[in-house]
């Protein structure tokens, strides 16, 4: 029974005795569970646990090669590398976070700046990268952190490689950035089959060479195999494969111009590309304004970010190769070279300009620039003179499809081809175009007119063509109907090899001969030639001390009613007219060809022709153009355009 | 001859109430615990091993005393000691320091005590003494009064929280009512009422405690939080293999990878060093501590003593058993210390007293002859 009184001591000691032999046995037991398991974990499964105590220890680790260097056409230095040290933080390792960067902030200072640029960073990022918090540390925060490691888990000190561009926002558009690697080029990095290429990798070119040469520039990524404690800390290195670095690049940009071209744009926006007709080397190209590629390096902070992001003057638009505008009357050369080639016109065939245009059977009619007209017109007057009713007459005589298809052949509506991203078509007018783009309208409003030829004859209407698409049509004519590719890197040095790669041999880079008559790019080049002599742009040329070629135009952004003049002045500054200049120099053997675009700027003669004359000063003679000079009083009417 | 003499004498006051098996054993396992601690501390400190060779030095000291007290000084010395300690423990549910969310400290004046510690000898000690008092007449009330008095402690223990030390004093006290001869019946009602509570108790524990059950159950469903500890100690000892990878040279136990790998988890250090051979051995060495711990009991003199001799011995198989459970994977992860080898002074001393309180049982018999 339970409870049952034990008094007899050796009954007693018996009790005892079983139970102690029974926690012997129980003893004996437990401990062999525990052997057998010591067995099971270091005789059966040994390897498995031996190859994860490897996998724990030992770490490859990627050396990421050095980004290759960027430089213009006279070595000049556009983007270069330096190293500096960042102070590295894993979130995920990091319980309150807020708190320990305000402990942190009296080791090392963080701004709130940097503190608005690291949640960025957070938002954009998987919680177990390693983020910089801050960059460029004195030696005397690395001396000053490094003693107070051990109260920072997860945070670390690495050194890095930083981009700097010391140009700042010279050719920023031309040179574009490198930023942090963000889901799409993820994606874009995967696609390509080059993940393990950018482990250990940051950044990447986002835009301009930066982002059209990435594959040059990143080189391939080495790897360490090195020893690490459980916080991930190297302890030593076991083998190494060294990395290889970029590729260099030289690019075909000269820098000095395209500093001079920049200065004399000024606050304005607009837009310069210059090439070398030859062989289609981009010698500058502006887009204005323009950014600091530099705050893009570190990771942009929001402030900056919005402040370029939502600017009404978009300064991230490269309006070089992205902005599309009407052409207004830079177009009429190459009309007119088409018109000649068709045989629509004779050089010597003239109209009578009584300062208006009519249409038989059409009610609406087409105004000059100039009241009452020009008088007699030939094809050379036509663009000296840049008459609207000559080509308002060519264009109602010509098929709108004849139009596009010569056009295209010199480049409108296709893209140039040149070798950075993002460059647009533009748009050039055709039946087939119209009907596509009015799909939803009626069958009446998709079709053609010929009031739709006659506003296009003149460079408006439905055209619009990028800077880079009027340049690179000038180098042409420049070059008498040869097309050259227009190109940014000029050659490619193979840091390892030391070989240089010049682009000029690659196939693509192959001159293309137009099927154009010498005889009518000729008559054409002459005319260009007598506009800064007598035609709308003389003023402003007088005493260039050489012969240039050119081409006023003015292009408008507001519809003015009929029989209502167009005053600059009262129209709202977004709303007047853009101002084209497309030259190149010396005219007998071009070596400079370039468009100038000038949003909101006015009159073609007055506000964009002094910035063609400036670099072409500069670019032909060396002389640097007084900037104060420049500032004329813009809307001043001093000739027809 | 004189000097001869004199030097015997000495000898023989040193080592009369020592206990030669016991004395060899301890003493090679302090010396691989020694050796272990210093490769845990990194191998190129001397900090943490001559630290522990002070706290046996101390702790050797103190178990001699012990060894020298009759086991009738220790009977009259259980209750008060029980008394501090049960006053100590309710002052730290009151008072108590708050350290690492756990309230363990007391701070006495000239020193901050963790009452919970002496319980550990307090609770056997009692109970051994009610039991022997009670010998002459026992019964069932008995029993209930033994279980009380066991329970408050524990529960004290439990709540501060100290899930660990909790479990070590009930199973000290638990295991003289079982010596006594609880029996079976009651002892198989009382496993299955334990195990039909688990649901209720279940709500009230901390959640880190169900944590570890829920990781010992898998220990991947959490592998950097609390999973950690089980993966990185189970991988120091199966890559350890049969022979070791050698003393300093064992890549979890020197990158760091294994936690607290000089106390609580010193055995996935030695595992990945020695292997399954020191393993084994020191399984070896345990057995013979515990072996002669129960011959000593069963030819203890008096009921206090076989209890408490008995009660003392299994604890230390429970210490043992509970450590290397927890390292290997196969119980859930509680703060005990491997005994005689984790770094700490305080754990060493009090196995060190247990130690004591065994060899004045061995070596006192003939004196308390009844």
């Amino acid at each position: 029974m339970i409870g049952t009184t034990i008094r007899n001591r050796e009954l007693e000691i018996n009790v005892f005795r079983g139970r102690a032999l029974f926690a012997g046995f129980a003893i004996l037991i437990a401990f062999s569970v525990v052997a057998a398991r010591l067995v099971y974990l270091q005789v059966i499964k040994r390897d498995h646990y031996y190859t994860l105590a490897e996998a724990n220890r030992i770490s490859l680790l990627p050396v990421v090669p050095n980004r290759g260097l960027i430089w213009d056409r006279n070595n000049e230095v556009l983007a270069a590398n330096y190293s500096a040290y960042t102070l590295e933080v894993t979130p995920s390792r990091v319980k309150n976070l807020d708190a320990v960067l305000e402990e942190l902030n009296t080791i090392v200072e963080i701004q709130p700046r940097d503190k608005r640029r690291f949640k960025r960073l957070m938002e954009e990022s998987k919680n177990f990268e390693s983020l910089p918090i801050r960059n460029r540390l004195t030696e005397e925060e690395v001396a000053r952190f490094a003693v107070n490691r051990y109260r920072f888990p997860g945070f670390d000190i690495r050194p890095r490689l930083f981009r700097n561009y010391p140009q700042g926002d010279v050719a920023s558009h031309a040179i574009g950035y490198i930023g942090r690697i963000n889901d799409a080029d993820l994606k874009r990095i995967d696609d390509a089959d080059l993940t393990s290429n950018y482990r250990g990798t940051d950044h990447i070119g986002k835009l301009g060479i930066e982002g059209g040469y990435e594959n040059e520039l990143h080189g391939s990524t080495g790897s360490e195999q090195v020893e690490i404690d459980a916080g991930g800390r190297a302890m030593r290195s076991l083998a190494t494969t060294a990395p290889v670095a970029g590729n260099n690049l030289t690019l075909t940009l000269d820098i000095k111009l395209q500093k001079i071209a920049e200065q004399v744009f000024g606050e304005g926006r607009g837009s310069l590309v210059a090439i070398e007709p030859a062989t289609g080397e981009i010698l500058a190209l502006v887009s204005k304004p323009g950014f600091d590629p530099n705050l893009f390096v570190d990771g942009i902070d929001p402030q900056n970010w919005d402040l370029l992001n939502t600017s009404v003057d978009k300064p991230l638009l490269n309006r070089a190769l992205r902005g599309a505008y009407p052409p207004g009357s830079t177009i009429k050369p190459f009309l007119a070279l088409g018109a000649l080639e068709s045989g629509k016109r004779t050089p010597q065939q003239t109209i009578s300009d009584p300062g208006v245009f009519r249409l038989a059977g059409v009610a609406h009619y087409w105004n000059d620039d100039k009241a009452g007209g020009h008088g007699l017109v030939d094809m050379r007057k036509s663009i000296v003179v840049s008459c609207d009713t000559y080509y308002y007459q060519l264009a109602s005589e010509t098929d709108i499809d004849e139009t596009s298809k010569f056009l295209r052949s010199l480049g409108f509506g296709t893209k140039t081809g040149i070798d950075i991203d993002g460059e647009l078509e533009g748009t050039l007018p055709s039946r087939q175009w119209k009907s596509n783009r009015l799909a939803k309208g009626t069958p009446e409003a998709r079709k053609w007119y010929v009031g739709d030829s006659i506003s296009a004859g003149i460079g408006q209407g439905y055209n619009s063509f990028t800077p880079m698409q009027l340049a690179h049509a000038t180098a042409t004519i420049a070059n008498d109907g040869v097309a050259m590719r227009p190109r940014l890197v000029r050659h490619i040095t193979d840091v390892a090899t030391g070989t240089i790669k010049s682009t000029a041999d690659l196939d693509i880079n192959k001159p293309t001969r137009l099927a154009l008559k010498p005889e009518n790019i000729a008559f054409i080049k002459a005319a260009m030639a007598a506009v800064p002599i007598e035609g709308t742009s003389a003023r402003i040329f007088a005493n260039s001390g050489y012969v240039s070629a050119g081409k006023t135009g003015t292009a408008q952004v507001y519809g003015v009613k009929r029989g209502e003049k167009y005053v600059a002045g009262r129209v709202a500054e977004r709303l007047r007219d853009h101002a084209w200049y497309i030259a190149y120099a010396p005219a007998d053997k071009p070596t400079i060809a370039l468009a100038v675009m000038v949003e909101n700027g006015g009159k073609g003669a007055v506000a964009a022709a002094p910035i063609a004359r400036a670099v072409m000063d500069y670019y032909l003679l060396g002389k640097k153009p007084d900037i104060a000079k420049l500032k004329t009083p813009d809307n001043e009417p001093q000739s027809d355009d | 001859m004189n000097l001869r003499a004199t030097t015997n004498r000495i000898f023989d006051i040193l080592t009369r109430r020592l206990d030669g098996p016991l004395m060899v054993t301890i003493m090679v396992l302090a010396a691989i615990s020694v050796t272990v601690v210093f490769s845990a501390s990194g191998g190129d400190t001397f900090d943490r091993a001559l630290g522990q060779i002070r706290n046996f030095c101390v702790a050797l000291v103190v178990m001699w005393i012990v060894a020298n007290m009759s086991p009738l000084l220790l009977m009259r010395l259980a209750i008060p000691i029980f008394l501090v300690g049960l006053a100590l423990l309710i002052g730290v549910a009151v008072f108590g320091e708050t350290r690492n969310n756990a309230r363990r400290w007391l701070n006495v004046g000239f020193a901050i005590v963790q009452p919970s510690e002496i319980m550990k000898i307090a609770m056997p000690l009692l109970l051994a003494w009610y039991f022997h008092k009670r010998e002459e007449d026992l019964r069932l009330a008995d029993y209930a009064i033994a279980g009380l008095l066991l329970i408050v402690p524990s529960a004290l223990v439990m709540r501060q929280p100290d899930l660990g030390t909790a479990i070590l004093i009930f199973s000290a006290g638990f295991f003289v009512i079982f010596l006594a001869g609880l029996s079976w019946k009651l002892l198989l009602a009382a496993a299955v009422a334990a195990g039909a509570a688990i649901p209720f108790v279940w709500p009230f524990l901390h959640d880190y405690q169900k944590q570890r059950v829920y990781t010992l159950l898998d220990p991947t469903t959490d592998p950097l939080g609390a999973g950690y500890h089980i993966i990185q100690s189970t991988i120091a000892i199966g890559s350890g293999g049969l022979l070791g990878k050698g003393w300093l040279t064992g890549s979890q136990a020197q990158l760091d990878f294994i936690p607290e790998r000089s106390t609580d988890f010193i055995f996935a250090v030695y595992g990945e060093e020695f292997g399954l051979v020191g393993g084994l051995l020191l399984l070896a060495l345990y057995l013979v501590i515990i072996g002669r711990g129960l011959m000593i009991a069963m030819n203890a003199s008096t009921t206090f003593s076989r209890l408490l001799a008995g009660a003392i011995t299994l604890s230390f198989f429970t210490y043992a058993f509970v450590n290397m459970g927890m390292v290997t994977g196969i119980l859930p992860v509680v703060g005990v210390p491997l005994p005689l080898m984790s770094y700490g002074g305080t754990a060493i001393l009090s196995l060190f007293i247990g130690i004591g309180i065994l060899m004045s049982v061995s070596t006192h018999k003939q004196l308390v002859a009844t």
